[in-house]
């Protein structure tokens, strides 16, 4: 049997949380952050060689791993394929950074926080691996409670308001997803992902199916009109938390839509797609709006957030190549950016405990480094060429036009408010005459706080310019995905006459 | 060649950019002139091989995106078209590189301002290098951001990051117009390369497309995104609104972005895409009609105002405007012709102001100036090489291209062009009143600066002027030489045949003596005109002012633009999102969803607390009840 690359993926953080629990948590002790860092950077290079023996031109699942579990009723099945590589590397990309942004952010129960972080990054590596709906949901709900407990335990002021309003919002989804679950086995004796895909859902039941997976993905996403969650959890977040959330949790959900949503249910896809074109458009303009109009960084960020993702879920449901590789690049550019965005507040957080715009202005002249990186971030944000943000909005751009002409209209102008709320926070940041005597002693960014920042503006200049090296790896899987997608509605259709 | 042309302003911007403080400003202020004039000189060379050979290349640098039927490439493509904007931009950009050494001597922040400037160039140049629509997009953006970034070069001043923010938004407004554009070519083509959707275009032209239950011709609906995109970075009436703002950017830059180059890419749009709008004449005419009433509108407003660099921003406005009204009745190649004769004495303009406002110590206020044609002579006569040309004066450049594009409007024959040729003369009088008066009250008249002291005054330095004497060669001489080069559309071994498209040729035929000989006439007759009018008696206008009053007050205001979209789109957007954020996602998603259910559930809880009171009577007796409740059900049944 072949070496489990997968499972030693999905394994080795939670090995590595078991080894820092049983280590005794000493103040003076910087032990347990480098076990993490060690752990976390392990995992990454194993994940960057994945990427290097991944075989592109194929679109099948790869490096399967099989193991019967549950007395042979459903089976530990993971594997990954063009669709869902890239979300692992951008976890075990980001995951090393929270923790390098650990050392100055955390001030209390330091050991339990990382273990809280390892443990993320094994059910998040899972849920983009998983081939089965069971393991998946094992996964994708598993993450719901470090995070729950990322938020609760190391939040700001309304902590605890915060959390259960997350864990309301996200365990009303899951409750359905599951029962759509256990009707799935119910219909066709498995939960196996490609043995669904082979036989296909019959479609009387694919409508109330999809609803429920939607309710749960919609959530997480989060869609208009369940995102009210996302502003408040990452306002009271730990910076390490919010990169988290909206780098890798968020981007389960649009993972989510494109393996099932879509790849289970194409039938009921295909009929809701006006819903999802209406909620995503409602997202990108209503909370661009909204973002406009924030007082707190954090919570601009986040509603930013909603909007890009807005994009994605637009970009899925028109079921074309252009669409749908732009939302994968877009949900990878966003994990970027995002995280980047979160860790830039984090770093004047720290220096002047507030998030407030207002109590900013003129950082430029004590902080250049910041602003120049903290410009790259924003110009990804905005989408401007050069920058991932660009590639994936305008390939969705393109692919939706191609489907609905009053949807890509609406659509784009997101992006001329996105210029707008992004730049605006930047002026009221970073320009201006530096009036407030407290921002005059702020520090310039130290090496480790350069360090994080320009690991993810790097890839985000780069992969704008060049992105061919991603779409190389995802390009075959969609190609694929997307023909198994149109057969099966050609077949429908060919039934119903 | 063309690699060193396109990348060297990147090189050395990246050096001057990221090195600056590591190497020195003086190193980087010398990396990024000699690098962008190394450029130049190339890109020269480039010209002159197409103009004598013929030569045409297309390179490929990498692909970009490659997704499904999508496939973009980074690429050179040199033709006539692209090689004169190559020379224009890396000409005028060489030339405000060094002059920017003496403007800019006192700023701390020399390394980062020529960073920029060279960046520009690099994005100006991948704009008019591309072979596709999405590089184009690219280059587009990049010159909005660099634009941006020199606007809000004085990041201290609030007017300048307002100004800033402002120019990209309204930038964005036609960006967005292109991309809507783009995504449409690509939705009919499959493809957004110039060479594949050119080639399509006949096949199109009798295509409809369903819109909100209305139905448009494709080719209108394109050539109409593509012109609001064109519209937007040329600053064209509704979309104008960003560039006298622009103005609080340093002069250097001014001159460069706002005047000579980017300012011009939405003429170099709608030239590019001349196989597109050729068949679509609704749109070209709506080109002629914003392009006449931008040209009189600006020039309108340009009268009355008394920043130096705004007056000469809205007649940069006001040119833009004939450039566009000229690739509207057809004659592109006349439209290229004004772009680049444009290029010099605008930017001759700007940095002779910069100039001028360098020896006032950064007075913009032409009211403040006056009578110091004596202390500073060189830049003086400058500036009246730049006015002449400017408003058309015999034999300069500007002559030659402007009086080309009212002769091509009349010759047009239609009601539009005669209308148009009208608005052409109009626009040329009121062009010349206003330049004039710039000089007058700038140069001529009594001293009026309370600052400082008029024998203080002093010429700027050889830097700044030895670069303002090249653009002066180029203001007269420009249209001369090179006036056969661009009329020339018809013969065997024309420059355009390959990048510009005519379904009909221009025509031939000259228009009526009386008709060429009236423009020249009245410019040169307004010039005595505006001196009687601001030197030597100064209370006719003011009579004029107090007079008409209304009139005044709506040019002063700039047509109340400003006051108009703040009320239109600024405040609506912010008001909604408030709206948005407070009364729907707190008052009611929020309150009905998490928070009303937590609260229905304590309320739940707290009712069904009560239930247990401990009593035993109590619970024997809901026993009771629930036991006949169930007895009566069975008996019933």
């Amino acid at each position: 049997m072949e070496f489990p690359i997968i499972s030693s993926l999905i394994l080795l953080p939670f090995v590595g949380s078991l080894f820092i629990f049983f280590v005794k948590s000493n103040k003076s002790n910087n032990s347990i952050k480098y076990v993490s860092l060690f752990i976390t950077l392990a995992n990454f290079i194993l994940s960057i060689y994945l990427w290097i023996i991944f075989d592109k031109s194929s679109s099948n699942f790869q490096f399967v791993e099989n193991r019967e579990w549950l007395m042979g009723l459903i089976n530990y099945k993971v594997g990954i394929d063009g669709i869902s590589i890239l979300f692992v590397i951008l976890t075990t990309l980001v995951t090393p950074l929270c923790v390098l942004s650990v050392n100055s952010t955390i001030k209390y129960k330091l050991k339990e926080f990382l273990i809280a972080i390892l443990l993320m990054e094994t059910l998040m590596i899972g849920v983009f691996c998983s081939m089965d709906l069971v393991v998946f949901y094992l996964f994708f709900e598993g993450g719901l409670i470090p995070m729950f407990l990322i938020i609760g335990i190391w939040g700001g002021e309304r902590r605890v308001y915060s959390a259960f309003k997350f864990f309301l919002y996200t365990l009303l989804g899951s409750v359905l997803m599951l029962v759509a679950i256990l009707t799935i086995y119910w219909i066709a004796g498995t939960t196996d992902i490609e043995k669904l895909y082979e036989m296909g859902i019959s479609s009387e039941y694919q409508k109330i199916l999809w609803l429920a997976f939607f309710s749960s993905f919609a959530v997480k996403t989060p869609m208009w009109p369940v995102h009210t969650w996302l502003p408040d959890a990452h306002v009271e977040a730990p910076t390490a938390g919010s990169v988290l959330l909206a780098a890798i949790l968020l981007k389960m959900a649009g993972y989510g839509f494109i393996r099932f949503s879509v790849g289970l249910f194409p039938v009921a896809s295909e009929y809701f797609v006006p819903l999802v074109y209406t909620l995503s458009i409602i997202a990108i303009i209503y909370t661009s709006l909204v973002a406009l109009m924030q007082e707190d960084m954090k919570k601009l960020i986040a509603y930013s957030s909603v909007a890009h993702m807005g994009f994605v879920t637009l970009g899925i449901f028109t079921m074309t190549e252009q669409g749908i590789e732009g939302s994968i690049f877009q949900m990878i550019s966003h994990g970027l950016v995002s995280a980047a965005l979160f860790l830039s507040v984090g770093v004047i957080y720290e220096r002047n405990h507030s998030r407030i715009i207002k109590d900013y202005g003129g950082l430029v002249s004590v902080m250049p480094n910041y602003a120049v990186v903290l410009m790259i971030f924003t110009l990804g944000a905005v989408g401007l060429p050069g920058t991932t943000g660009f590639v994936g909005e305008f390939l969705i751009l393109m692919g939706t036009f191609k489907k609905s002409f009053l949807a890509a209209f609406l659509a784009s102008i997101g992006v001329i408010l996105s210029a707008a709320y992004m730049l605006w926070l930047y002026r009221r940041v970073i320009f201006g005459k530096l009036e407030k005597s407290n921002l005059i002693t702020m520090g310039d960014l130290n090496k480790s706080e350069m360090l994080i920042l320009w690991i993810l503006a790097i890839p985000i200049l780069v992969f704008g310019f060049y992105p061919e090296p991603l779409f190389n790896t995802i390009t075959q899987s969609v190609t694929n995905f997307l023909d198994m997608y149109n057969s099966n509605i050609e077949i429908y259709l060919a039934n119903k006459e | 060649m063309e690699y060193f042309i396109l990348f060297l302003p990147l090189f050395a911007s990246i050096i001057s950019g990221f090195f600056g403080n590591k190497i020195g400003q003086r190193k980087s202020e010398i990396i990024t002139s000699s690098f962008v004039t190394i450029s130049a000189v190339l890109s020269m060379i480039i010209f002159y091989n197409v103009l004598v050979n013929q030569y045409e290349n297309n390179l490929l640098i990498a692909t970009w995106i490659n997704s499904g039927s999508l496939n973009v490439n980074w690429s050179i493509k040199i033709d006539s078209l692209s090689s004169i904007m190559f020379v224009v931009v890396t000409l005028v950009s060489s030339i405000v590189h060094i002059y920017s050494i003496g403007y800019m001597s006192h700023d701390p922040h020399k390394s980062r301002f020529m960073s920029y400037l060279s960046l520009f160039t690099f994005s100006m140049l991948t704009l008019v290098s591309s072979d596709n629509f999405l590089q184009l997009f690219f280059g587009w953006e990049g010159v909005g951001l660099c634009s941006y970034f020199l606007i809000g070069f004085w990041f201290k001043r609030d007017k300048a990051n307002a100004a800033a923010i402002k120019a990209f938004l309204v930038n964005r407004v036609g960006d967005f117009g292109l991309a809507l554009g783009i995504f449409l070519i690509f939705y009919l083509f499959g493809s957004v390369n110039y060479i594949d959707v050119f080639n399509q275009i006949y096949l199109i032209e009798n295509k409809n497309l369903q819109f909100l239950g209305l139905s448009f011709n494709i080719i209108n609906l394109i050539c109409f995104f593509l012109f609001i995109g064109a519209m937007g970075k040329s600053a064209q009436i509704f979309l104008h609104t960003w560039l006298p703002d622009a103005m609080e950017g340093p002069t250097p830059v001014s001159a460069l972005i706002h005047a000579a180059t980017m300012v011009t890419a939405g003429v170099f749009l709608v030239v590019r895409c001349s196989p597109i709008f050729e068949y679509s004449p609704i749109i070209l005419g709506m080109i002629t009609v914003v392009g006449m009433t931008t040209a009189l509108f600006a020039a309108s407003i340009a009268i009355v105002q008394n920043d130096i660099k705004k007056i000469i921003a809205y007649s940069t406005c006001s040119q833009l405007g004939y450039m566009f009204f000229a690739a509207g009745v057809g004659a592109y190649n006349i439209a290229m012709f004004h772009l680049f004769t444009h290029a010099f004495f605008k930017a001759l303009l700007f940095l002779g102001a910069g100039s001028v406002i360098h020896s006032f110590n950064d007075e913009q206020n032409i009211t403040e100036m006056g009578g110091v044609y004596k202390k500073i002579p060189y830049t003086y006569i400058l500036m009246i090489i730049g006015t002449l040309a400017l408003t058309g004066f015999p034999f300069l450049s500007g002559f030659y291209s402007k009086d080309a594009i009212i002769e091509f409007a009349y010759l047009k024959g239609s009601f539009l062009g005669y209308i148009a040729a009208t608005i052409g003369i109009l626009t040329a009088i009121l062009t010349s009143i206003y330049s004039w008066r710039l000089i007058f009250k700038t140069f001529h008249g009594n001293y009026n600066n309370k600052k400082i002291s008029f024998e203080k005054m002093h010429e700027s330095p050889a830097i700044m002027l030895v670069p303002l004497f090249v653009l002066a060669i180029g203001s007269i001489f420009s249209g001369y030489i090179f006036k056969d080069i661009f009329f020339d559309t018809t013969g065997f071994n024309n420059l355009w045949s390959s990048s510009i498209t005519f379904l009909e040729p221009l025509s031939l035929e000259h228009p009526p003596k009386w008709f060429i000989l009236t423009t020249p006439i009245l410019v040169i007759l307004s010039i005595p005109i505006a001196y009687y009018l601001f030197v030597i008696n100064k209370d006719i206008p003011k009579v004029l002012i107090d007079a008409n009053r209304p009139i005044f007050l709506f040019l002063k205001n700039k047509w109340y633009f400003d006051e108009l979209y703040d009320f239109l789109f600024v405040n609506p957007c912010k008001k909604i999102g408030y709206f948005f954020w407070k009364s729907i996602d707190n008052s009611t998603i929020d309150k009905f969803g998490p928070d009303g259910i937590s609260i229905l559930i304590k309320k739940i809880s707290n009712k069904a607390v009560k239930f247990q009171s401990g009593f035993i009577y109590q619970y024997a007796f809901i026993m009771l009840l629930g036991f006949s409740v169930l007895l009566t059900i069975l008996i019933i049944n």
